[in-house]
């Protein structure tokens, strides 16, 4: 279990950055990554702390997203092969994804979720994803710093579907990453997503929207060293 | 089980009835359900092990399920579950055709899971899904959601409010509403999930206007079937239609309904001032076995011409089961109410009485006209007082990848 004191505090984002995971080198860009959104007022401590582990999943998210996909525009996705359908042989073919959703929102960004199946006796790997709803989508995860500090970063090498095993994205774990979206994902309408295997074949996924409180995507949630309780 | 002396044979019985009423009850809801039309899911998790063997499971009641998909909604053929939450939830002014569509797509997944025992999607509390407990969510629109999906109230043929009655103390926050939920279980906690999954879901279409939670007596305290009793101590809901030869009186040909909720306060304070004659009196039945004070037991005709020694009908002028009944077999309906008793305010020592909610094709033909009955004279009336009401088109079952409300809202 991570140490939610310890999430609190780096998700105290915009003021310190040797708050930042050391981890994290890219860290040093969130200041000025932080634009477009006015900062909130910070919340209750109690709901700062309990909302903490989620928010700053996403929170995270933003800061990474800052150093390795900015400008949006040109992410390393490499889903050019689109949703063609594939062929018999294609790793695509022995992967599902079931009950996936993903986080109404009116704009900026999001996250899909849902488990991933593989069906085949062979690991296989998603290497990236793209979706109409947003301009860009990336492969995100929740990992430690050394200081025990939970934070979000891109996934290097993508989402690993173990043979005959699962793979589940949730808030606060492995997720689809969505980032500009412009026009709003509305609850119950769904989103397509599209994920590339390592052979390039493609799954498309239709991800329903839900209204969800966790997994929030806030800058400055706790903008104050308060709860530093280190 | 714990027992203290003399329990042995005492608490054999009672597993062993248990155990027996746990896997009847479970067959029961699924004969029902077919018998209504609506097909079995598969995969019900219903009771193991056939009536007669030796042991249920610890949890037979917990792993029950009701069938969601059919060709009418569950939750009101269904044998009354212990516990219910009635919400009612006001549409935003934005909400379209389109957006119910939405949100119809949303509710229809989550109770199809709920009622199964799976988790909806992006819920937080995953955990107390597990536990369905013969859960049935039965969904409601009131006139702003008809108007906002564009439906002429014609073509479905209901009143939206009932007229109002003289003994009316009609209260706003137990009244109205655009939609409403019924949701049943055999266990509170599954309960009180649903209806949080459910309403947060339709957070960004609706806001809570009313939420009325009752109860019954919990499963394996009464044999199976038994009326239900109110707080006022009588049994109540004796003289319901029957599901299947009285099926017209309960669905319309397309398999909608129509619900009706009235939040009905009882001053116990007052009828505790009352003798146990009078209150037989009052009603028309014993209080101990329901059965009319003409004779008989609980399901007997009760004779309204029967006279005592003094020349006298038994069943007196003002006595509610006279007021109630008619020979008009079209004038019924179907009750199946719940039991409430919340925390009193004011000093007083209870708030407590009934959610009473009837499912009926055709409310103006056959509510009104007794409602309006009982309005004019019935004894019972000093004792109790409606203060909410609210009616609900109840709209046909989802068939197999429909969503609930198809009908009105096409995709």
């Amino acid at each position: 279990m991570s140490n939610t004191r310890t999430i609190t505090r780096t998700s105290t984002r915009t003021d310190s950055l040797d708050h930042r995971p050391s981890a994290d080198p890219s860290s040093a860009t969130v200041p000025s990554e932080t634009s477009g959104r006015a900062p909130r007022a910070p919340r209750s401590l109690l709901v700062g702390v309990a909302a903490a582990s989620l928010t700053l999943v996403l929170a995270g998210c933003a800061s990474d997203d800052g150093a390795a996909a900015s400008p949006p525009a040109s992410t390393g996705s490499s889903s050019s092969a689109g949703s063609t359908e594939s062929d018999g042989s294609a790793e695509a073919d022995a992967l599902t994804m079931t009950d996936p959703w993903v986080k109404a929102v009116d704009e900026g960004m999001t996250a899909a979720f849902g488990t991933l199946e593989n069906s085949s006796d062979a690991d296989l790997v998603v290497v990236s994803a793209t979706t109409t709803a947003g301009s860009t989508a990336e492969l995100h995860e929740m990992a430690e710093g050394d200081d025990g500090a939970m934070t979000m970063q891109e996934k290097e090498g993508g989402f690993v579907v173990p043979a005959g095993g699962e793979h589940v994205l949730e808030p606060g774990g492995d997720h689809v990453m969505v980032m500009g979206v412009t026009d709003p994902i509305l609850a119950g309408d769904p989103i397509e997503v599209t994920l590339t295997l390592e052979d390039g074949s493609t799954l498309d996924v239709e991800a329903p929207a839900r209204t969800y409180s966790g997994a929030n995507e806030s800058y400055d949630e706790h903008g104050d060293d308060g709860h530093d309780h280190s | 089980m714990t027992g203290r002396r003399g329990l042995d044979r005492r608490s054999f019985l009672q597993g062993g009835a248990a155990a027996l009423g746990g896997a009847a009850l479970a067959l029961g809801g699924r004969e029902l359900v077919e018998a209504a039309g609506g097909p079995v899911p598969g995969g019900g998790a219903t009771a193991g092990g056939a009536p007669g063997a030796p042991t249920a499971p610890d949890d037979a009641v917990g792993r029950a399920t009701e069938g969601f998909r059919g060709t009418r909604q569950a939750g009101v053929a269904t044998p009354p579950q212990a516990s219910a939450a009635f919400v009612a939830l006001d549409l935003a002014g934005d909400v379209d055709r389109a957006a119910l569509v939405r949100l119809m797509r949303i509710w229809t997944d989550d109770i199809e899971r709920l009622t199964s025992g799976r988790a909806p999607l992006a819920d937080t509390e995953a955990e107390l899904a597990a536990v369905p407990a013969r859960l049935t969510v039965t969904v409601g629109f009131g006139p702003a959601a008809l108007a906002a999906a564009g439906v002429d109230e014609a073509s479905v043929s209901w009143p939206a409010a009932l007229p109002p009655f003289g003994i009316d103390r009609l209260e706003d926050r137990w009244s109205g509403g655009d939609l409403v939920l019924q949701v049943c279980a055999d266990d509170p906690l599954t309960v009180a999930h649903a209806v949080r999954l459910l309403a947060k879901d339709a957070r960004s279409f609706a806001e809570v206007r009313w939420v009325q939670r009752g109860f019954r007596r919990a499963v394996g305290t009464t044999p199976s079937g038994t009326t239900m009793r109110n707080l006022m101590g009588q049994v109540d809901g004796t003289a319901n239609p029957h599901l299947d030869v009285d099926a017209n009186l309960i669905w319309r040909e397309d398999g909608s309904t129509s619900m009706v909720v009235r939040r009905i306060a009882m001053n116990l304070d007052t009828w505790d001032e009352l003798d146990r004659d009078g209150r037989e009196k009052a009603v028309g039945r014993r209080l101990d076995t329901g059965a009319p004070l003409t004779g008989g037991t609980e399901h007997d005709e009760v004779d309204l011409e029967a006279e005592d020694e003094h020349g006298l009908t038994v069943v007196a002028p003002f006595a509610h089961v006279r007021r109630a009944r008619t020979d008009d077999r079209a004038q019924r309906f179907l009750r199946r109410g719940y039991n409430y008793d919340d925390a009193p305010s004011g000093g007083a020592v209870s708030d407590s009485g009934l959610v009473f909610v009837t499912f009926q094709a055709d409310v103006e033909a056959q509510l009104v006209p007794v409602q309006r009955r009982l309005d004019e004279l019935d004894l019972l009336n000093e004792w109790t007082t409606p203060v909410g009401s609210a009616v609900f088109w109840v709209p046909p079952g989802a068939g197999s990848g429909e969503i609930l409300g198809q009908s009105v809202l096409g995709g």
